[in-house]
């Protein structure tokens, strides 16, 4: 065995001189860069604000996109709206990953059976990357209704929310693609040799370790899907746009878009950092495995 | 050598007492692992040519030769990891190369060490190695933790089944490679040189689990580079060069009297890297 421990000798250090100097001189550095960052950043920040403010078109402006009095009246119509969009980003990511998953895997099926399934699923790839999303969304909303189906709903946030369940999947397929092929063959080849089967190869081995991978482009995905849910507007639910747009257009004021806008920023910046955080703490565990 | 060689030190007298390395039967007289003038090429290049080998069972053939003989892929023919270009194989008397055969079956018969361990590494010791009995063959999930945690002591490795691969060094990554390949029982054990990615202090413990194995009559084929390893442990030693067999017989044969001039122009290298 091999037991690397030694008997921890009582530690008797103490630092010298020369490193109680050193420390000093670096609290010293870190003290005034930190006194210059903050002048340099006020500086800057009120030469910004007076440019903006002290500019020609700053009253048309503010009255345009920044009027306190339609902020106050949009906000609750807009939160209101937002609820559906927070709605269908739940229903959609979790359709999204699913079928996303579904499909990735109905690439890697091998074997003249599946020659259909695979270039079924290829086809369905290549295509709904390629389609814009608002056309997607076009075809859905007003397309599916005028073919008057009975059974078929005509209501635009299901008709939305299904356009943009068929093109996220397309992204979604071939994030978790882009996963499965990064897992090296050597850990195929050692399921293999336990007797695993290729099914359960793929879902004991290959998988767990793929879409560990691709948690932060997914996450990234995810995203975009929070921003694009707005997009179902078009088909005319009343979503945060949608509502932000009924004000603007009647009173012809931005400030409701400008307000539809941040919301979604604010809403947005929380889980852009929780990709950062996710793909750092991901890409350090992965440096300290080194080449496993 | 090791202070923790398992099982050996303990002095068990093999046979009285259910272990890891117990064997099915295969057919009186027939040897585990046969090759058949095999042939294996990679795009032009011959790796493996009009190769035959018989491995009976309970014995320990070692295959040496230097890098790019085909020593990794004979032993990659032997569990259909590749696919032969011509030749057979057989274990326990039934042709595998025959594409009719069962693949998984076959996998689940034959055991598989690699160079780089290839552990799985998103989970933990005890789930690397439970994997197969589980999932292969329907162990229930309390007694094959029980066996793997049983097979974990006898390599001196209990105290690390909660761990995940990459906490662990080398040497005892290796021995967990190893304990996962013959948690399943299998009827042959391939050895792709295991050792040969261990730091040079850590090669001892891994050789000495392989000593174990064999004397509780584990059949096993090992691509080697430790030629003192492979005179002490094999039964059997086969010289490959280009991918012929050049040289085979007991280790006093092969090493003591080789009758081919490569072969003693191989170990003539060995002995002056101080390898022999």
């Amino acid at each position: 065995m091999t037991v690397r421990e030694e008997a921890a000798a009582p530690d008797t250090y103490k630092p010298s001189a020369r490193r109680i100097e050193r420390e000093r001189y670096r609290r010293a550095r870190t003290r005034r860069a930190f006194a210059v960052a903050a002048a340099s950043s006020l500086v800057t920040g009120g030469a910004l604000v007076a440019l903006v403010v002290g500019s020609p078109g700053w009253q048309r402006t503010r009255e345009t996109f920044f009027d306190g009095h339609y902020a106050r009246l949009a906000l609750p119509k807009v939160l209101d709206g937002l609820w559906l969009n927070l709605r269908l980003l739940a229903v959609c990511g979790v359709v999204v990953l699913a079928a996303g998953l579904l499909l990735a895997v109905l690439r890697t099926l091998r074997g003249p059976v599946f020659f259909p399934v695979r270039a079924l699923a290829t086809g369905y790839v290549d295509f709904f990357r390629g389609l814009p999303l608002i056309i997607c969304i076009l075809l859905s909303a007003f397309g599916v209704p005028a073919l008057r189906l009975s059974g078929v709903t005509p209501d635009p946030v299901l008709l939305g929310g299904f356009a943009l369940c068929l093109t996220y999947t397309a992204y979604v397929a071939e994030v978790f693609r882009a996963g499965i092929e990064s897992v090296h063959p050597s850990q195929r080849a050692a399921a293999r040799s336990l007797g695993l089967s290729s099914a359960q190869t793929m879902r004991y081995v290959v998988l767990p370790q793929a879409v560990r991978r691709v948690v932060p482009p997914l996450l990234n995905d995810l995203v975009s899907l929070q921003k694009d849910t707005g997009l179902v507007s078009i088909g005319g639910a009343v979503d945060a746009v949608y509502a932000a747009q009924i004000i603007a257009s009647r009173d012809f004021d931005y400030t409701p878009y400008v307000v539809a806008g941040l919301v979604f920023v604010a809403i947005t910046i929380p889980m852009t950092r929780l990709t950062d955080w996710v793909a750092a703490r991901m890409s350090g565990r992965q440096s300290q495995a080194g080449a496993v | 050598m090791t202070a923790d060689a398992p099982g050996a030190a303990a002095g068990d007298a093999p046979g009285t007492e259910k272990t890891v390395a117990e064997v099915p039967r295969g057919r009186a007289g027939e040897p585990v692992l046969r090759l058949e003038a095999v042939r294996k090429t990679y795009g032009g290049s011959v790796v493996l040519r009009d190769v035959s080998l018989e491995v009976p069972a309970h014995t320990v053939t070692a295959v040496i030769g230097s890098s790019g003989s085909g020593k990794s892929t004979l032993l990659r023919c032997a569990n259909l990891l590749e696919e032969v270009d011509d030749g057979a194989v057989f274990l326990d008397g039934e042709e595998i190369t025959d594409p009719r055969a069962d693949r998984d079956a076959v996998r689940r018969r034959v055991g598989v060490v690699f160079q780089s361990y290839n552990l799985f590494p998103h989970m933990r010791v005890l789930d690397n190695i439970t994997l197969a009995p589980r999932r292969v063959h329907k162990v229930p999930r309390r007694r094959a933790e029980a066996e793997a945690l049983e097979l974990l002591a006898r390599l001196g490795l209990a105290d690390r089944a909660a761990e995940y691969p990459d906490r662990l060094s080398g040497g005892q990554q290796q021995r967990v490679a190893i304990a996962r390949a013959v948690a399943t029982r299998p009827r042959l054990l391939l050895l792709d040189e295991v050792t040969a990615a261990l730091d040079p202090e850590l090669v001892g413990e891994v050789l000495a689990v392989i000593r174990d194995l064999k004397e509780q009559g584990m059949t096993m084929v090992i691509a080697t580079h430790e030629m003192a390893f492979a005179r002490d442990v094999a039964d059997q030693v086969c010289f490959l060069d280009a991918g012929v067999v050049l040289e085979r017989g007991t280790p006093q044969e092969v090493f003591g009297a080789p009758v081919q001039q490569r072969t003693r122009d191989f170990l003539r290298r060995l002995t002056q890297a101080g390898r022999l």
